[in-house]
């Protein structure tokens, strides 16, 4: 029984708690981060054109966006597989585009409102009928500035 | 007997990682947005006329609703000989009568007269045409009009049009400026 005896005190070395706040913090951050820039969730499948000219859009606060796709999986049996347009958080049709611009517009000061860029996310295989309809809308709506989102095709 | 390795100091890990934690906070934008920019013309008034255009002023380009090409009535089975067809017929270089006119005309950023094309890209669409392809048209016509601009630029100052300076971009861009006009959609594809 005695053959385990307690060997002398080892002193059991002591954990450096000083970078704890550091990793604490970096978790701080870095959800802050996601979470700021999370945007509205799709609900409709976009998978945008490439092209080779592309230029980047400068402000980001001055960018509204219109979607235009099919509806996703978890809309496709209630609203069938016509493309659909996604404003904000809902599904709209192209007369509620007006509407839309006038609120976007309201959400900025007044020195930016000429300025918002509308970009047009528009899925590859939608038909242009329902891409018309929405640009005349804006034409009526007067906004202008319109972008329509590709992605930088590599393969020239 | 070894020597007792002596404590690191970690007291200023801490402003190393914020630091680190600034930077790319500050230099990473998360996907910003990119692609093709354009303006569009405001809305037709009622009684508003519509400008005459000498028919050598416009390439009319016709895309069907089985994504085809009609270039000013011949049929084009590439979608990238566009960019060419594009440039002769804006810029025009053997003065051929049956492209667009040039004109003189006095651009004030640049402080000279420059010989500004009168050419239009007249450019319709089926309302069953798929937007990948519309967008390839689209491609293809800005990248006629940037090459214009950089042979300018090239040619005028000897340097690339991204190195200029912003009014002698805007001189440019009056040049050359990105004259496509949109008709009206043609609905041969059936339903609304």
């Amino acid at each position: 029984m005695g053959r385990f005896k307690k060997e002398g005190k080892k002193d059991v070395p002591e954990l450096n708690m000083g970078s704890m706040s550091d990793i604490i913090f970096m978790f701080l951050f870095f959800f802050m981060v996601i979470t700021t820039m999370r945007e509205s969730s799709l609900f409709v499948v976009i998978q945008i054109p490439k092209a080779t000219e592309v230029q980047k859009l400068e402000k980001k606060a001055l960018v509204s966006s219109i979607n235009i796709g099919r509806p996703n999986q978890n809309h496709i049996k209630r609203l069938g597989p016509e493309p659909r347009i996604q404003l904000n958080d809902q599904f709209a049709e192209y007369t509620d585009i007006i509407e839309f611009v006038e609120a976007e517009k309201q959400r900025r000061n007044e020195l930016d409102r000429t300025m918002i860029t509308w970009s047009l996310k528009v899925d590859e295989k939608v038909k242009m009928g329902i891409v018309t309809d929405v640009k005349q809308e804006l034409r009526k709506a007067s906004a202008f500035k319109v972008n329509y989102a590709t992605r930088k095709d590599i393969t020239k | 007997m070894a020597k007792k390795t002596p404590g690191l100091n970690t007291g200023s890990m801490a402003d190393i990682s914020f630091l680190l934690l600034t930077f790319f906070l500050l230099t990473s934008s998360i996907n910003t947005d990119q692609g093709i920019q354009r303006r569009l013309p405001p809305p037709l008034q009622e009684n508003q006329e519509v400008p005459k255009m000498n028919q050598r002023n416009v390439l009319r380009i016709l895309v069907n609703m089985h994504d085809q090409l009609l270039v000013n009535g011949e049929v084009l089975s590439d979608v990238r000989q566009l960019k060419n067809i594009t440039k002769d017929f804006i810029a025009n270089p053997t003065e051929d009568p049956h492209r667009s006119e040039k004109q003189s005309k006095y651009i004030d950023d640049l402080g000279e007269n420059a010989m500004v094309s009168k050419g239009v890209v007249s450019l319709q669409n089926d309302r069953s045409t798929s937007y990948a392809m519309y967008m390839a048209v689209q491609n293809q016509l800005t990248l006629a009009f940037s090459e214009l601009r950089q042979e300018y630029s090239q040619q005028r100052f000897g340097k690339s049009y991204d190195k200029l300076t912003e009014t002698q971009k805007k001189g440019i861009q009056k040049i050359y400026p990105i004259s496509i006009s949109e008709a009206e959609p043609s609905n041969y594809g059936g339903k609304k």
